[in-house]
């Protein structure tokens, strides 16, 4: 039995399949997160659902991606029942595409959400009288809360069971989204009644967010305390692991005598552990879980109207804000972003941009290699670095691709108290995405450049690479590495100690050496995964050009950094 | 008048959208209908979007689309 979840974008039903869902799915609450739909199975009364989130929608009939991909599953795929996930708060508008969900020839029932904000907003919704008029179950609910969902869940099997008539229902012929938009005003009326608004912290917090001065500042407060505070977590875990993890291998190792196959293969598979578990998580999980937080506040859209201007520079429009930042955590969900962005031109435009955001991994090589050798302020300069060659390249690419749109339509919702549940679960669906499908690949790379040291073929790729390594003026032996940071980004910096024979890069590698090798491992070919993605979204042209574009920009940057930092240093 | 050139906190009617069908068709999209009642809440410096509020929700607009709808005061 197939139960399918449709509403609003920020309507909370997200929230209502993780509810049920558990760890499954993730939810956000800027506009359009969900665009891929995601799926679990839930027991309801001894019977098992399977329970389907669409992407948001204002409308079946949309144009966006996001919309299309809602429309085309309600239309060919089997569905029992049709649960939509109305905003109390909104309900006029909730009610638009409720009404277009009765006119499809399938049970539906209705969810009353976010009860409890439209208490706080002083609405008295009579469900009763709505699901009369409507001809169709309207339950109550407040998802983030958990409460009523059993009550729902109950409901939409009942009526998938019973059946319904489809003809008695409500508002059969209202086709336009102008004739919805005014029944739906008609049915608000009737049903809501305003009482007195209580007015909370809530009300006042954009005062200050998104005030002209001030909320810049609290922007920039935010996102130091938010990278002050992975970098703290992350290197005061990172130093500690990485010391249990050599004695670990140490151990591991002893016993097969020095230099031999299987020696050398114990320590590449444990370097590729290391890193995994000394190197990346320690950075990732406190990112995952701030980003989260941020999320289900509603801050990034109220980022994305601060941002406008600014990105208007770069020729993007503010809403491509989500994909920069989330590209600081991973590349992949900031290139899967970019499917909200209405247009070919930014969709491209904002995916080759946020390929060049240092993501989590790279993160770590530059806190491995220019924090930790150079100091903080030279990992903060390597950044600010890493913005203008962004911004520069949007600038040129603007130029090729001229911005054609009116610029940015954004909802901006409400703010919401998070739960700890909906931050730990995406958090966890995120670090599970690097924990199964990278860090396999992690290990088997450093065994198998652990072999190919160990049978001197990594001298073969090393001259392969040598061309470039020699204009960047860096030894011959990073050449490996960095073949097989594209695999992974982090295995840049793992590899690092494998293929330069020390873990101490500071004491082989210069100053000028160190920051031009981090530059371009920075910029250059996004990793595997990203690549995939990047396929998926825009296909194969769009893939190589933007990793043919990156090649080109990394080069020139490192160049620049080898260059100008070869006159000061 | 425009939308873009509307006082801050002043009610004004939705009358029409330039720039064809395309653009209308994206602001109903995300519940923005002729007819309806909005008001500017804040503009971001710099050249940046407005905050209008429309039927007790919050939308950031870009100029270049404010400046394309036009409104009429409210009697």
């Amino acid at each position: 039995m197939r139960c399918v979840l449709v509403g609003r974008p920020n309507c909370g039903k997200s929230t209502l399949f993780n509810q049920v869902a558990g760890y499954k799915a993730e939810t956000g609450n800027f506009h359009g997160t969900t665009v891929t739909f995601t799926a679990s199975k839930v027991r309801v009364m001894g019977t098992v659902l399977d329970l389907v989130d669409l992407p948001g929608a204002y409308t079946l009939s949309g144009a966006s991606p996001a919309e299309r991909e809602a429309q085309r599953y309600l239309d060919e795929e089997p569905v029992d029942v049709i649960v939509g996930v109305l905003d109390a708060s909104h309900l006029a508008q909730s009610l638009e595409l409720g009404l277009e969900l009765l006119q499809l020839d399938k049970p539906v029932i209705l969810a009353l959400n976010m009860l409890d904000e439209s208490a706080r907003l002083g609405l008295h919704i009579d469900g009763t009288g709505l699901s009369e008029r409507l001809g169709v179950p309207v339950l109550p609910l407040v998802a983030s809360k958990g409460r009523g969902v059993r009550n729902l869940f109950v409901a939409a099997l009942d009526a998938a069971q019973k059946g319904q008539a489809a003809n008695h229902r409500y508002g059969r012929e209202l086709c336009t989204p102008q004739a919805r938009h005014t029944a739906g005003a008609e049915l608000a009326a009737a049903f809501v009644r305003q009482g007195e608004r209580h007015l909370t912290w809530r009300d006042r917090l954009d005062d200050a967010l998104l005030h002209p001065v001030w909320g810049y500042a609290v922007l920039l407060l935010i996102l130091y305390v938010f990278f002050q505070t992975v970098y703290g977590l992350g290197s005061t875990l990172e130093a500690p692991l990485l010391d249990f993890f050599s004695r670990l291998t140490d151990t591991f190792a002893a016993p097969f005598g020095v230099d031999t196959f299987w020696s050398q293969l114990v320590i590449g598979v444990m370097q590729g552990v290391t890193g995994g578990v000394a190197i990346v998580l320690p950075y990732l999980l406190p990112f995952l879980l701030g980003l989260g937080l941020l999320e289900d506040i509603g801050y990034l859209p109220r980022v994305a109207f601060l941002m406008d201007a600014l990105m208007h520079r770069i020729g993007l429009h503010g809403k491509a804000i989500v994909p920069f930042i989330l590209g600081y955590g991973c590349n992949v969900p900031a290139v899967m972003s970019t499917r909200t962005l209405e247009e070919d031109r930014d969709r491209f435009m904002a995916a080759a941009l946020a390929t060049l955001v240092p993501c989590a991994a790279r993160l770590a090589v530059v806190f491995g290699l220019v924090a930790f050798y150079l100091g903080p302020v030279a990992a903060l300069g390597l950044y600010a670095f890493n913005l203008f060659v962004i911004a520069l390249t949007g600038r040129l690419l603007t130029r090729l691709m001229p911005e054609d749109t009116p610029g940015l339509i954004l909802e901006i919702p409400p703010y919401r108290v998070p739960t700890a549940r909906n931050v730990f679960n995406k958090a966890w669906f995120r670090v599970r995405e690097f924990v199964v499908e990278a860090w396999p690949a992690l290990i088997v790379g450093s065994a198998v450049l652990a072999l190919l040291n160990f049978i001197h073929a990594a001298q073969y790729i090393d001259l392969a690479v040598r061309p470039l390594t020699w204009i960047l003026g860096l030894p011959a032996e990073v050449g490996v590495p960095l073949i097989f940071g594209i695999l992974r980004k982090e295995l840049s910096l793992v590899m690092l100690g494998q293929a330069l024979g020390t873990m101490d890069f500071g004491s082989v590698l210069s100053t000028v050496q160190l920051f031009t090798y981090s530059v371009f491992v920075v910029f250059y070919i996004p990793c595997l995964a990203t690549l995939m993605v990047l396929r998926r979204e825009l296909g194969n042209k769009g893939m190589l050009w933007i990793s043919g574009l990156t090649v080109v920009v990394a080069l020139a940057a490192a160049l620049v950094s080898r260059l100008v930092l070869g006159l000061v240093v | 008048m425009r939308l873009l050139e509307v006082e801050q906190d002043t009610w004004v009617q939705v009358i029409g959208v330039d720039g064809g069908r395309g653009l209308q068709d994206k602001l109903i999209q995300y519940g923005f209908f002729i007819g309806d009642r909005v008001r500017v809440l804040r503009r971001a410096p710099l050249g940046g979007p407005l905050l209008i509020e429309v039927d007790g929700r919050e939308m950031a607009l870009g100029r270049g689309v404010a400046e394309k709808i036009k409104v009429e005061a409210l009697p």
